[in-house]
């Protein structure tokens, strides 16, 4: 048992609580007193005791992943989230696979980010300061693991607990010191590159959207109702950027990794960081609009606080449990759903509070905006995004209607939309059309004043481009739906009318770019999203036209297809066959056919029954003993075009308790223009005795040729006498003789090695061999010495079958495109914004 | 009139459109009779109902029907009120669907079967497990 390491850990996370409320009652006194001698002894207090906060964050941090590294399985982390077997890159993951971890993480980038506005932000540190600090204590409250005694009122939920202490299994009453030999291992579905990067981007995210929050609260509380601005605006454009992109590399690892055929499924966990996201961005414009002409103040004040304060919502909805029955991944109650309110309610209440108190204050422009002004167009970009934010939060938050009608007495049985992807597209389409026309257009008042005669010519070129582009794009992809042809043109304008203004941008200031560069990635992302989700198509379509069952007059198309091992079908202008399921060696890349390998008692060990080679490269030598990942079995898929072969597609099925036993991930073919998506929709249960044929019997004698089920040449090509039979002692007297049969598959020849047995001159026994690939069994019957014959049993069975779904994903690289673009927009502007508050 | 105002109108106007669309798209739990009500009055919105797959005496799920070829099957649920229904799903079966505990399914009724276009599975979650499982 190691418990002092669990000790330093839970007494940093103590630590880490009371030094941030020192902190935070420190910075106070040093933001509200006047005397400035006391006021920098304060200042020096309140610094100190956040360099404590860190240090004791650290310590949390370290010992936690101690405890993985280590494998201390007596601890409740590491036995519910590592394992001995986990690759050394994925113990980082265990570390935020539990919700614990994952809080930790929050706070670790807020210290990150605390140190450095201590650095930075003289003027503002100390205002700024109480509210990071105070966020500190709410978060560091959720991993305190401690109860308060008398009110017996539980805090946190520590990550440091013991197994015993976590677990009652009742091995803990016999054997306190129990300690298990290896732990239940991170979920296999997260042991990919996407988990390793895109949780700790996310939180990057999340933490840098305080700052702004901080700097909004700091200048109503200290009356800098404008001053605020400057230093914040930077922050946030750096948060948009990062939290767009943790966003859309959950949605990247969501395509490559689950089979719901995309990248985002309207879920409300999803849900949860996209409607914050698309309120950050619109606080930018905004703040950007305020930074120009003097105009939207209050609203950049609202908009700041609404992103942090949906943050938080978002942290409550999806650790709660409360959306249980409505999302697929949100995590478990560890307890804190009260907790988590009360962080919730603390800091909307106080913004609200502070916001009121001080309104009359606020400066604010009383002139009408003009529609040839920049002003406009922005605001009105601006409000879409915010209805566009209310239309996905107003129905994901149906479980939380549910909850407090029930807890006022009522009953409510209102669902989630019954399609969702469909319920939202509908008017998320709608919104981006909207944001396509406004900002194309507003991007000309951007960086100069017009009127309607200027504004006509500037207009022209790019709006003729547009058209001669959108009917290009209608000739060859041959949209015929009104919408979608809308936000087609939509997004093409949008691109265009960027691009024109970039173009003299770059003339005139590269530097001022980024703002161009966005709007073309959001225009890009339009039309990727557009044409890989709206034209997206199943073709592993089977369209039969058997009805389905007698009750139900419509016929359907299936949407899947049944592939029997080596025979060929056609889909999709490709012949389609399925191979044999392969598993995959764990240091070196390629697949290995699961008939080339024996099994070893340890599942991570097998050994090679011959050379095995993959893609003309040799793995491994014949008796060679290698490691595998045992959860994964791999379905390999072959595509041919007129004879050639296209593509060899590896869709994955593993072995995964934690999601409800199976899990199906897909393989895609990439092609410049549309990605063939192939997922496994149903396994071969292997569990399940497969029925055999009665047996047939044939008396062949040697190298005679016969037909096993009218379709495989056979031959028995040798019989030969042997003296080890493998689990069979054999002695002097007893008789055992071989049989080799040749069958020639569709592919190549396989051997059947039957053995035929006498023991103690009386018992016979008879070692069947099967043919696994083509379903076939056989066994030696008798051996006719008189006539040279021997009767060979020949059974068959179904043979190896897997079911696939495979969809069609029209310019998806153009998402990616676009997103790429949309980052490099926003570091360019968020570069340029630090710079100028820098210069000052 | 000012142009915020027109704004502020039409930013109202958007609001109530998405909020009557919200509560009519938003789907309800109901049980079997309900929803087969709810068809035969020639409605074909889709609802949700909470059920249980009906065991034998070895707690093997009973009345599930695969098809031939594997790609659809059917299955009997009993909703809260015991009532038992047979439902049909055209996608292969779920590998783990034998052993969840409860099933939801979201669809509506065509005739006298109920046609599931989505089930969702509620299946005994590792958290709630309070024995060691590994390594033992």
């Amino acid at each position: 048992m190691h418990y002092t390491i669990g000790n330093l850990g839970h007494l940093s996370v103590i630590t880490a609580f009371v030094t941030s409320l020192l902190s935070s009652f420190a910075y106070w006194k040093a933001t509200s007193l006047k005397d400035v001698e006391q006021k920098n002894s304060w200042l020096l207090n309140g610094r100190f005791a956040f360099y404590m906060h860190a240090m004791a964050v650290v310590g949390i941090v370290a010992s936690l992943f101690i405890i993985i590294y280590q494998h201390y399985f007596e601890y409740h982390y590491a036995y519910s989230h590592s394992s001995l077997h986990l690759p050394g890159q994925y113990m980082l993951s265990c570390f935020w696979e539990g919700q614990e971890g994952s809080f930790l993480l929050w706070m670790f980038w807020h210290v990150v980010i605390g140190l450095f506005l201590i650095k930075t932000q003289k003027m503002w540190e100390a205002p700024t300061m109480v509210v990071f600090t105070l966020v500190q204590a709410f978060l560091a409250s959720m991993i305190l693991g401690i109860v308060i005694p008398g009110i017996e009122l539980k805090l946190g939920s520590s990550p440091f607990i013991l197994l015993r202490d976590a677990l009652s299994d009742p091995i803990f009453q016999l054997q306190p010191d129990f300690v298990p030999k290896d732990g239940n291992g991170l979920n296999a579905l997260l042991q990919n590159y996407w988990m390793v990067i895109h949780p700790p981007t996310l939180f990057l995210g999340f933490a840098l959207a305080l700052p702004p929050f901080a700097f909004c609260m700091a200048g109503l509380w200290q009356k800098k109702y404008t001053e605020w601005i400057k230093p914040a605006l930077p922050w946030t454009l750096l948060g948009g950027g990062i939290l767009g992109l943790g966003i859309l590399m959950g949605g990247y690892w969501a395509y490559e990794t689950l089979n719901f055929g995309g990248y985002w499924n309207w879920d409300p966990v999803e849900n949860a960081v996209y409607v914050p996201w698309l309120i950050l961005v619109a606080s930018i414009h905004t703040m950007i609009t305020y930074k120009n002409s003097g105009a939207a103040l209050k609203v950049s004040i609202i908009l700041v606080i609404a992103v942090f304060v949906l943050l938080l919502y978002s942290t409550f909805l999806t650790r709660s449990g409360i959306l249980g029955d409505a999302s697929v991944h949100s995590f478990t109650d560890l307890g804190l759903s009260g907790q988590l309110l009360v962080y919730l309610l603390f800091f909307t209440l106080v913004a609200i509070l502070l916001s009121i108190v001080r309104w009359k204050e606020i400066p604010s422009t009383e002139k009408e905006v003009s529609t040839y002004s920049r002003e406009f167009w922005i605001f009105l970009g601006a409000t879409t995004l915010c209805m566009m934010g209310f239309q996905v939060l107003l129905p994901t938050s149906i479980p939380v209607y549910n909850k407090i009608i029930t807890l006022f007495g009522g009953s409510s049985n209102l669902a989630p939309p019954a399609n969702q992807i469909e319920f939202y597209s509908k008017f998320q389409l709608w919104f981006g059309v909207a944001v396509a026309f406004i900002s194309g257009t507003g991007q000309f008042f951007w960086w100069k004043k017009i009127d309607k005669e200027k504004l006509k010519s500037e207009l022209l070129t790019p709006v003729l481009i547009t058209f001669l582009v959108f009917a290009l794009i209608i000739a060859i992809a041959k949209i015929y739906s009104i919408p979608y042809l809308i936000l087609t043109l939509a997004g093409i304008y949008l691109i265009i009318s960027n691009v024109k203004v970039m173009l003299s941008l770059l003339k005139i200031n590269p530097r001022l770019s980024g703002g161009a560069i966005a709007h073309i990635g959001v225009g890009l992302m339009l039309i990727g999203v557009l044409f890989s989700a709206g034209y997206s198509k199943v073709v592993s379509l089977n369209n039969t036209g058997m009805l389905i069952s007698k009750d139900l007059p419509t016929d359907f198309n299936r949407d899947n297809l049944l592939l029997f091992i080596n025979e060929p079908r056609s889909m999709a202008g490709y012949d389609i066959e399925y191979k044999g399921e392969r598993i995959e060696p764990r240091h070196k890349s390629g697949y290995v056919n699961k008939n080339d390998i024996e099994l070893t008692l340890d599942p991570f060990k097998v050994i090679a029954k011959k050379d095995i080679i993959f893609n003309g490269e040799k793995l491994f030598q014949a008796k060679d003993t290698f490691e595998i990942y045992p959860e994964n079995t791999f379905y390999e898929i072959e595509l041919r075009k007129e004879g050639k072969l296209a593509a060899s597609l590896f869709p994955r099925v593993q072995i995964n308790p934690a999601m409800g036993g199976f899990l199906a991930s897909p393989d895609i073919k990439r092609k410049l223009s549309r990605d063939l998506y192939t997922h496994v929709s149903l396994p071969m249960n292997r569990e399940e005795e497969p029925e055999w044929s009665a047996i047939e019997e044939r008396k062949v004698k040697e190298n005679e040729n016969f037909y096993i089920s009218a379709k495989y040449e056979a031959s028995l090509e040798s019989i030969q006498r042997i003296t080890e039979i493998e689990g069979v002692q054999l002695s002097a007297q007893d008789v055992a003789v071989q049989a080799k049969v040749k069958v020639q598959g569709e592919h190549e020849a396989y051997y059947a090695e039957p053995i035929f047995l006498i023991k103690d001159k009386s018992q016979v026994g008879r070692l069947p061999s099967e043919i696994n690939d083509l379903g076939v069994k056989i066994t030696l019957l008798n051996i006719h010495p008189e006539t040279n014959e021997f009767l060979l049993g020949i059974t068959t069975r179904q043979k190896d079958w897997v079911v696939i779904k495979a969809l069609e994903k029209p310019l998806i690289n153009v998402l990616w495109i676009g997103t790429l673009i949309l980052m490099i927009g926003f570091s360019i502007a968020m570069v340029r914004r630090f710079r100028d508050y820098a210069s000052e | 009139m000012k142009k915020s105002y027109l704004l502020a109108i039409a930013v109202i106007a958007v609001a109530i459109v998405i909020i009557i669309s919200t509560a009519g798209d938003a789907s309800t739990y109901v049980n079997f009779d309900e929803a087969y009500q709810l068809a035969s009055t020639g409605s074909s919105t889709q609802v949700h109902v909470v059920g249980q797959l009906p065991k034998d005496a070895a707690g093997h799920p009973i009345g599930i029907e695969k098809s031939e070829d594997n790609l659809s099957f059917s299955f009997i649920l009993v909703d809260d009120k015991n009532k038992e229904q047979k439902v049909f799903y055209n996608e292969p079966m779920p590998p783990d669907f034998t052993r969840s505990e409860k099933v939801v399914v979201i669809g509506s009724y065509q005739n006298d079967t109920f046609l599931a276009k989505k089930i969702l599975l509620k299946c005994p979650s590792k958290y709630q497990e309070q024995k060691l499982n590994a390594g033992v």
